[in-house]
């Protein structure tokens, strides 16, 4: 540390400037009375007022998008865990024919540009009569987030040895139970790690709800505070007292699982 | 407890590799069978085929009078001993021994009641409540082992067990395991590639090599009439020496041809200079305690073929010294060129 010197503490430094600057930024404003936001910036905290977020809820009923987005993010999240799982095990474990190619369709499907498929997705839903529903919106963001969870858990399942398995499976597991009672549990920083992102992703995506809901009773919270925007005026504190709002879920699972992401991100990368 | 037979069993992978040419095997009930040879040789995958971990390409597999041969590793009631011993990480050291007994739906009073008997018996019950992260190598070997013994299967499945365990804990647990096997009286089929252990622990030893079985016999019967060159050469140490027959024609009697004439550095006695078979120069002496180990080279100077010879540790044995070596003549084998043991009387007339 001494000997590398002063230098990367200062790079260190700047960088978490400025990445916490806007949302310090953001913050402060979402406390500020709507007039003083005009008057010129301020950094200082000064005269902070709790206005836009009692208007959140009083004039935009601001927890219909919250309910809207936990609901969908959530159910994203536990189908894709639960199916993606089972899916990614088959992946690692078992041996069956055109495994590399399905591997890589699961990939190249997870790198289609979202603008490219939001009409033909818009049609199919519209003749399954889902738009404007919950499923509507979970099932286009199982084709992204599923990718994403089957790459992760395969390389996760893969490092786990398969000894493990077999000795549970020559003590009386059928695979099923072996992978439920064995390899879920070990897999639990994987698991969390890709709950994490799935959510965070659903949580804030913004195309397919903009284009898959119709009105307000729908809405997630990134297409709410997008539409706050009136014909003649930009209620900025309103919208950043709800960007605050939207970006508490995700802070808070991050932190509390912080340990478990690193470990499941950089599982493999060392033996250990 | 239950016999285990093979029946010309094969195994093909897909890439072309054969790890096994119809293997004949006859295992009876109780019987200690050890299958040894080189890595690769196709002992794992044999062991890994009566598990049920792998499935044959062709040929049957029976515990006891049941064809098992495509029935799943769960149904097949043997519990298997692995060579990373594939503990549980995430359960104690208790729910480890008794996971195989719960996934069989025994009852609550049996698993502690069989748990409680694993454990003592193998000095377990102060650790039962420890993950296997907190255990030494050697106390990781006993749950695995424990893990095997709760169930009461009817075939112990061992992979190379021995191999993660120091030299001093190795030959603890061998003996362990052999107590272990006449207590039980259960039948053990073990995988080893030491031929040490092989010889040690063995009821029966089947050497493989390439997929084949090259012979199954008694440890001793191994020792004494070896099948073929591959077998005398693997079992026994140090290892057999093997001549040109040519070497010792008119000095010995031999069957005649191109053969090669196999001795054990056992059966080599180190005499004075022209009182024995052949001279040899001394090219190395290694003490081992009990004995000595010689390398010598036949003919008299450095370029002739090496010979290993063991002798009494008081015999006084000089490096770059010129000594007599005198083969006993009851003790020599001959091999024909594809390697295969040619009978021949092995006493002067």
């Amino acid at each position: 540390m001494s000997r590398r010197g002063w230098w990367p503490s200062v790079v260190l430094g700047l960088l978490v400037v400025a990445s916490a600057f806007p949302l310090y930024w953001a913050l402060l404003a979402s406390f500020t009375p709507e007039a003083r936001l005009f008057q010129g910036p301020s950094l200082l905290p000064s005269d902070l007022v709790l206005e836009h977020y009692r208007a959140l809820f009083t004039q935009r009923n601001f927890w219909i998008p919250i309910r809207n987005s936990l609901i969908v993010a959530g159910s994203t999240t536990a189908f894709c865990v639960a199916v993606g799982a089972l899916c990614a095990y088959a992946l690692a474990r078992l041996e069956f024919r055109g495994k590399s190619l399905l591997l890589g369709f699961i990939l190249a499907v997870g790198m289609f540009p979202q603008i490219s498929v939001v009409s033909p997705l818009y049609m199919l839903l519209r003749s399954l009569h889902l738009i404007n529903t919950y499923p509507g919106l979970v099932l286009p963001y199982l084709t992204f987030a599923m990718p994403l969870t089957v790459w992760l858990l395969v390389g996760f399942f893969r490092q786990l040895p398969a000894e493990l398995e077999e000795a549970a499976m020559v003590d009386g597991a059928s695979r099923l139970r072996a992978f439920w009672e064995v390899i879920v549990p070990l897999a639990v920083p994987g698991l969390a790690t890709t709950a994490i992102l799935t959510f965070v992703y659903s949580w804030n995506e913004f195309l397919f709800a903009l284009s898959f809901t119709l009105g307000p009773d729908r809405q997630t919270v990134p297409v709410a505070i997008a539409l706050f925007r009136g014909m003649y005026q930009v209620p900025w504190g309103q919208i950043l007292a709800a960007a605050v709002i939207a970006t508490l879920p995700v802070t808070l699972l991050v932190l509390a699982f912080q340990r478990r992401i690193v470990q499941g991100l950089t599982a493999g990368a060392v033996k250990g | 407890m239950a016999s285990v037979q093979l029946e010309q069993v094969r195994k093909v992978y897909p890439n072309g590799h054969i790890a096994a040419h119809g293997l004949d095997l006859e295992i009876p009930d109780g019987e200690f069978m050890v299958l040894v040879g080189p890595s690769g040789c196709g002992k794992s995958t044999a062991l890994r085929m009566i598990a049920g971990l792998e499935t044959p390409t062709g040929g049957r597999i029976l515990i006891g009078d049941r064809d098992v041969t495509t029935v799943p590793p769960q149904d097949r009631d043997i519990a298997m001993v692995f060579q990373s011993y594939a503990l549980y990480p995430h359960m104690t050291v208790r729910e480890n021994l008794a996971f195989g007994l719960r996934m069989r739906g025994a009852r609550q009073e049996t698993i502690d009641r069989r748990v409680e008997e694993a454990s003592r018996a193998l000095a377990l019950e102060p650790m039962l409540g420890r993950k296997p992260a907190q255990l030494s190598g050697g106390q990781r070997q006993r749950v695995a082992l424990g893990r095997a013994i709760v169930r009461e299967p009817k075939v112990f499945l061992f992979d190379e067990p021995l191999s993660n365990l120091d030299a001093k804990l190795r030959v603890e647990t061998r003996a362990e395991l052999a107590r272990l096997h006449r207590r039980l009286g259960a039948t053990v089929i073990y995988v080893t590639h030491d031929q040490e252990e092989a010889m040690t622990l063995g009821s029966r030893v089947a050497v493989m090599r390439d997929g084949y079985l090259q012979q199954v016999a008694p440890p001793m019967e191994l020792y004494r009439r070896p099948a073929n060159q591959f077998v005398a050469g693997f079992v026994g140490s140090p290892a057999m020496n093997f001549l040109p027959g040519q070497l010792v024609s008119g000095l010995l009697p031999t069957p005649g041809g191109e053969l090669t004439l196999g001795i054990r550095p056992h059966d080599v006695e180190v005499v004075t200079p022209g009182a024995g078979t052949l001279d040899a120069w001394v090219d190395v002496v290694e003490p081992r305690g009990s004995e000595l180990l010689v390398y010598l080279r036949l003919g008299g100077n450095h370029a002739g073929p090496e010979l290993r010879a063991v002798t009494p540790p008081d015999l006084a044995i000089e490096p770059e010294r010129l000594v007599g070596v005198r083969f006993d003549r009851e003790r020599l084998h001959w091999f024909d060129e594809e390697g295969g043991s040619v009978d021949f009387p092995r006493t002067l007339p």
